[in-house]
């Protein structure tokens, strides 16, 4: 009785999944929502970008605050990223769905800009808060890991020329680098306490107050959006670019067969 | 099943050993390393000290990386994986062999080499036991996380400066908890804790890397 719930086969799966698991089906799907997309992020930007400087300013740190609009949803984002490269990584390699291999490799690029956005930013606002341009406290080091987990990723996977092999494994380092993400989070907050003697701030800082909760909340929100609509141009123009390599290797295997 | 590892084990070691390269190459690196760091930082016995346990540290990752290139690259271009592959053996554990292959030829020489190496720059006598144990913890770890960044470059054209990209956001734990526990000592805080976490993060690395290469050889192979 159980047994009857399961997939009969491999192929059976949860029905939308394999109906837009087709790469020619999932362009037309979402071709059409891509404006639309734009134009959202785009409202988003400039609505939150407006609240950033309508709100107070900070009473210790004064306008420099908003450069946290900028920096706090970057550095979100780049973790959120490098989940879904990771997620899709592991469809990837387990179903062996080419639109999975596409969908990793796409967002890479993504999560490596918003990665250095948060280093770049976060540094810019250092130096008028501590004093310094970098500080080695364990969040930042962190994060510059994560910038090295996505140049690595990137480097991989250009230079392996076949594509399957490519993506299968560029798959596998995503995967032992989600599971070793946290461990190295952790040595370095670890190695942070050890050296406790040169940190400038401690814990997560001051609460937010509600006025500058709601900009970070739409800024983020924008940068979400931001990244899946770029997340679906990029997959999108992978689709082509494979389908165009495609035909040419046909037309030259005819071509030389000739 | 035991034969054919001891073979593959016994192979590997006097391939790495014959050629003479491997395990002299990466002790004169080790060497030539250190050697640089009075040069480059002052002989001031006091700074040199100091940093003597975290420097050796970062020798020790940095001499790891040098003949990881070699460590699959051959046997795929010839065709002895292929041959591997009918063996006896599943792929996950001839990866396995080919690392304690590799770290018996680099990493334990490189281990007895560290309490040496950090005396020399300053570091107290007592700690040469623990720091020989910590090592050999460390290089092990660096050879296995080492296997599966070659592993995965394997056919790739970009080879040594790939793998060391990979890797060494890999080798970041082992070297906190390493060059943290020699510190912990050098200073007299408790040394427990890093030392555990040197040694869980070794059996981690145990436990996920056979599966890592395994599968990223059968990629490579296919």
């Amino acid at each position: 009785m159980a047994l009857a719930a399961y997939p009969r086969n491999a192929y059976e799966k949860p029905m939308i999944i394999s109906w837009l698991a087709n790469p020619e089906r999932f362009s037309k799907v979402f071709a059409p929502v891509r404006p639309y997309l734009a134009a959202a992020t785009a409202i988003l930007f400039v609505w939150g970008l407006y609240l950033c400087f309508a709100s107070p300013e900070d009473y210790q740190q004064g306008d420099t605050v908003r450069i946290m609009y900028i920096h706090v949803p970057a550095a979100w984002m780049g973790l959120f990223t490098y989940l879904v490269m990771g997620v899709s990584s592991f469809f990837g390699l387990i179903f062996r769905h080419a639109l999975a291999d596409a969908a990793a490799k796409a967002a890479a690029p993504i999560g490596a800009v918003f990665t250095a956005l948060a280093l770049v930013t976060g540094s810019l606002w250092g130096k008028p808060m501590w004093g310094t341009w970098w500080e080695w406290d364990g969040r930042m080091t962190s994060v510059l890991v994560l910038f090295l987990f996505y140049i690595g990723y990137m480097a991989l996977h250009a230079s392996i020329e076949d594509e399957m092999r490519a993506a299968k494994s560029t798959a596998i380092l995503a995967l032992i680098g989600l599971v070793n993400l946290p461990i190295i989070k952790f040595s370095v907050d670890w190695w942070n306490t050890l050296h406790q003697g040169a940190s400038v701030f401690r814990a997560d800082g001051p609460t937010v107050a509600p006025a500058m909760l709601w900009p970070l909340l739409i800024m983020a929100l924008a940068y979400h959006l931001l990244f899946i609509w770029l997340w679906l141009v990029r997959i999108d123009s992978e689709i082509l670019s494979r389908k165009y390599n495609g035909l040419r290797a046909r037309i030259s295997f005819r071509e030389g067969g000739a | 099943m035991i034969p054919a590892a001891l073979a593959l084990l016994k192979r590997d070691l006097s391939l790495a050993f014959a050629r003479g390269g491997g395990p002299v190459l990466a002790a004169g690196f080790y060497i030539t390393l250190m050697a640089m760091v009075p040069l480059s930082l002052g002989p001031d016995a006091q700074t040199l000290s100091r940093i003597a346990p975290g420097l050796t540290w970062l020798c020790l990752a940095l001499a790891s990386l040098l003949s990881l290139e070699r460590l699959f690259e051959r046997d795929y271009e010839d065709g002895v994986f292929d041959l591997l592959r009918t063996g006896p053996l599943a792929l996950e554990a001839v990866a396995l062999l080919k690392c304690l292959a590799q770290w018996l030829g680099t990493g334990l020489i490189l281990s007895l080499m560290t309490p040496v190496v950090m005396i020399i720059l300053g570091a107290p006598a007592d700690a040469a036991g623990l720091s020989l144990i910590a090592a050999l913890i460390g290089s092990l770890s660096f050879s296995l996380i080492g296997g599966v960044g070659a592993s995965l470059t394997l056919g790739s054209r970009k080879g040594g400066v790939l793998i060391a990209l990979l890797v060494l956001p890999f080798y970041v734990p082992p070297v906190i908890f390493g060059a943290g526990l020699m510190d912990a000592y050098v200073t007299g805080a408790p040394i427990a804790q890093a030392l555990g976490l040197l040694g869980a993060y070794g059996l981690f690395a145990l436990a996920l890397s056979p599966i890592a290469m395994g599968a990223a050889l059968r990629s490579a192979l296919n």
